[in-house]
């Protein structure tokens, strides 16, 4: 049987040469990211603003102004109201009733009797109400978290390998987060608990990503102690060229069953993964591995230590 | 390579039979599981957003918990000062500003104030400090101030209690298996699965059911009680049914009789207007101080009050002796039956309040597990068709190796008694995604050996040996970030969290230990002198 091969045996492709241009595509979508984040903002959910949310399902796709308008009737707060990729579940969000919890219960139950006088057949799925001072904690374990996990893993590269190493994945995992946030924030998907989680697990998936090319580099480094460093990543990230792309192939395909299978809750959560993954793996090749370049990382005097040591030998084994 | 002892493949496989075994129960329907006697087995939970039901966090009113204990301490040192021989003679009580300060009226007695409310404080927490602080301000004050350790014991006691009232109200609305946790100092987790209306929980949950039985003060002059102001020993309560009267009632402020000294409360008919109403039953010595308070006021009214709203002022027509009364109050039958419950599980220590609410309709619950498992199943068919195509034989291994580690990653969860939420099964299906990595890292890198001109069985050999150490790294800095979130996440993203850290656990074991397995009984078997990977 001739077994499928997606990335050809020995591929010599020259992403060193490159890496000017990709530095400067990089920066360019990484302003692009930030500008975004910072003038339109993200479409923050219940969990990060507080408020009530009330999720409908609809037999038919309900017009929304007329729906709107027998909501904002009721002078229970603004509401905005919000398709879940299909166009029968809606989601409505209202300012969060101040008062005892009967305060809460009353508008939602306002909101669903009107509703289901209008548009008979209504079911409401889900209720989120979140509390101002929960919210704000939310915030701050989210943004608590990404920063622990950036920041653990670029510590835990740097100690196990070069420093050169841990500020090449310490940049190139801030650039996958920054490109996340900003995707969001171009199309004003909404911003939850669950993208939380999703760009965590993007920057421990980019990791692994580096971490394979960076063990790589460090592998060739110890057997070719003469090539030049640009030749030398060109050949690890070559290297490990079909592995990244069969591993970024069974990611995708997972997720794309989870993005098209896996329900309207989760789409989100999908869709940043899915991005992530590209995101993680054009980072890998072209933002951590080039910059080890720039940062002036060199075989020679990395192995001079060892060297002094057993000057006879050819290969080192690991470290640890 | 080859020589893989006996005992080792035993144990591997015996290893991941028992992980696959664990999982079993899991797809057995609880109640099928019951009835073959199976119940007790280790099974996995699903989680709200599976099953359907309300997840709410309450938190105590702090700041009525330390106004609270205040007050506690203001009647301890009233009694505490009357007592003895020499009593101690004071006045000009504040409890406002946080702390307890009044005026002792004979200055020599100063000194002998402070030692007798000295004793009444008691060390509290680890640093040695006591739970009030006591100072004479202006050589005639004493301020009594709570300190932070014991306003955290006090937080802490009534917390306790608090848990204990809300789960005995919880548990008498009949839902099943509710979770009811204490979170962090002040808040508690109520998780109540399968309920289709969470309005009437939290209206249970949310009630202190303070209940008071007081006199009304029929000196009070109405136009003043009309304008708030009650005369000095009484104040004024709103009526809990504005149609009762808009300006509320004066009544004494000395309680004659509170709902602690309840023993039951139950739901009940008035025999002659059949309206509903409440059955109490109090204790010997509750019972015998409603005979008295009954005896020496037939004729005045007294009123039954609730969380600071009077429910009733009926007339006393006469004495109560039998230790039994019943609390009238315009109810219908159900909000008679939950204040029955509410007075039956005990009052609140502290006002809770819902400061964050999720509730998922069973349907959507449904739904989710639905689509989760279509997912599932889409993702692993299409990872296992490609793996197959790409590595042949070596595909397949890969793919019985995550196989058996979806269903070792269940037996774990079910061992743990996990709980699979909807971003569970997300981080089900990426672990299907990313279980493959590994063994892509070692296929390639045979593929390699091989073209470096290795002989196969050298070429298998060098590839999961350069491959493991690579798996390893890269494996410990994704479990970086999964512990990370599960310590710091919210209930969701630690549910995603713990699937993701079993799921690389376990995958690191399935496709590097037992897939070199395979390979090398393969290789011993076969002894190829080519391999198609």
């Amino acid at each position: 049987m001739r077994l499928l091969k997606l990335v050809p045996d020995n591929t010599n492709i020259g992403f060193v040469r490159l890496r000017v241009v990709a530095f400067v595509v990089t920066a360019l979508l990484t302003v692009a990211a930030i500008g975004a984040t910072v003038t339109r903002g993200l479409n923050l959910g219940v969990d990060f603003v507080g408020g009530l949310m009330i999720e409908a399902q609809f037999p038919t796709a309900p017009p929304l102004d007329h729906m709107r308008s027998t909501i904002d009737r009721l002078g229970v707060g603004s509401s905005a109201l919000q398709q879940f990729g299909d166009p029968r579940t809606v989601s409505i969000r209202l300012p969060i009733a101040e008062g005892d919890p009967g305060a809460t219960n009353a508008v939602v139950g306002k909101v669903s009797s009107a509703l289901k006088a209008q548009f008979p057949g209504v079911r409401f799925t889900r209720t989120d109400t979140v509390s101002g001072k929960v919210s704000g904690e939310l915030i701050r374990n989210g943004v608590l978290a990404v920063i622990l996990a950036v920041f653990g893993i670029a510590v835990f590269s740097w100690f196990r390998y070069e420093w050169q190493f841990g500020i090449s994945t310490f940049v190139a995992v801030v650039h996958d987060v920054v490109m996340t946030i900003g995707f969001f924030a171009i199309t004003r998907l909404e911003f939850d608990l669950n993208i939380v989680a999703a760009v965590l697990t993007i920057i421990g998936y980019s990791i692994n990503d580096k971490m394979v090319i960076d063990d790589r580099i460090r592998e060739n480094m110890r057997k070719y102690r003469q090539m030049d460093m640009k030749s030398l990543i060109d050949l690890s990230v070559n290297e490990t060229l079909p592995r990244t792309v069969m591993t970024s192939v069974t990611v995708f395909l997972a997720l794309g069953a989870l993005l098209l299978f896996g329900g309207h809750v989760l789409r989100g959560f999908s869709a940043a993964m899915l991005l992530g993954v590209v995101v993680g793996t054009y980072s890998s090749i072209y933002v951590s591995s080039s910059l080890l370049i720039s940062l002036g990382l060199e075989p020679q005097r990395f192995g001079r230590k060892p060297e002094t040591a057993r000057p006879e030998a050819e290969r080192i084994g690991p470290k640890a | 390579m080859l020589d893989f002892p006996r005992w080792k493949i035993l144990s591997i496989t015996i290893f991941l039979a028992i992980g696959v075994l664990l999982s079993v129960p899991s797809f057995i329907p609880e109640a099928v599981a019951s009835r073959l006697g199976l119940g007790n087995l280790p099974r996995i939970n699903l989680g709200l957003d599976l099953s359907g039901g309300s997840h709410l966090m309450l938190e105590a009113d702090t700041a009525d918990l330390a106004k609270q204990n205040i007050e506690r301490m203001e009647e301890v040192v009233r009694t505490e000062m009357r007592r003895g021989d020499q009593k101690i003679a004071i006045g000009d009580i504040s409890t406002t500003g946080g702390r307890l300060s009044f005026f002792v009226r004979d200055g020599a007695q100063l000194d002998a104030a402070v030692e007798r409310i000295r004793t009444l404080t008691q060390p509290s927490g680890m640093t040695g400090q006591r739970d009030w602080n006591v100072q004479v301000v202006d050589s005639t004050r004493i301020v009594v101030t709570p300190t932070d350790a014991g306003l955290s014991q006090a937080t802490n006691a009534a917390m306790q209690v608090a848990t204990e009232v809300v789960r005995k109200r919880i548990d008498e609305m009949g839902t099943r298996e509710p979770n009811i946790v204490r979170q962090g100092e002040d808040r508690i987790l109520v998780q109540v699965p399968g309920l289709q209306d969470p309005a009437a929980l939290k209206a249970l949950i949310g009630r202190t059911a303070k209940l008071e039985f007081k006199l009304v003060d029929l000196t009070a002059d109405p136009s003043q009680v009309a304008q708030g102001r009650a005369p000095v020993g009484s104040e004024v309560v709103p009526y809990l049914d504005p149609r009762e009267g808009k300006s509320g009632i004066a009544v004494k402020r000395r309680a004659m009789l509170t709902g602690d000294e309840l023993v039951d409360a139950k739901l009940s008919y008035n025999s002659q207007t059949n309206e509903p109403v409440v059955s109490i039953t109090f204790n010997s010595e509750g019972g015998r101080k409603f005979a008295r308070v009954t005896q020496e006021n037939v004729g005045k009214p007294f009123a039954m009050i609730l969380d600071g709203k009077v429910l009733s002022a009926p007339n006393i027509n006469e004495p109560i002796l039998g230790g039994q009364a019943q609390i009238s109050g315009r109810f219908t039958t159900d909000s008679a039956n939950q204040l029955a419950i509410a007075l039956r599980s005990g009052k609140l220590p502290v006002a809770l309040k819902v400061v964050e609410e999720r509730t998922v309709g069973p349907e959507l619950g449904a739904d989710s597990i639905r689509a989760g498992t279509l997912a599932s199943a889409i993702a692993t068919v299409a990872v296992v068709v490609f793996m197959l195509v790409s590595y042949g034989r070596f595909g397949f291994y890969a793919n019985l190796a995550v196989v058996i580690n979806v269903f070792v990653i269940l037996g774990v969860m079910a061992l743990l008694n996990g709980t699979l939420t909807l971003p569970g099964i997300a981080g089900f299906v990426l672990t299907i995604g990313t279980a493959v990595d590994a063994n892509v890292l070692i296929n390639e890198r045979v593929r390699e050996e091989l073209r470096r001109g290795r002989v196969p069985t050298q070429a298998v050999e060098h590839g999961y040996k350069e491959a493991s150490r690579t798996i390893f790294e890269a494996n410990v800095t994704h479990a970086i970030a999964g512990t990370i979130m599960f310590v710091l996440g919210s209930a969701q993203v630690k549910g995603f969290a713990v699937v993701l850290l079993i799921g690389i656990a376990t995958s690191v074991f399935t496709a590097v230990v037992f897939t070199r397995m395979l390979v090398a009984l393969w290789l011993r078997r076969a002894r190829p002198t080519h391999i198609n990977i």
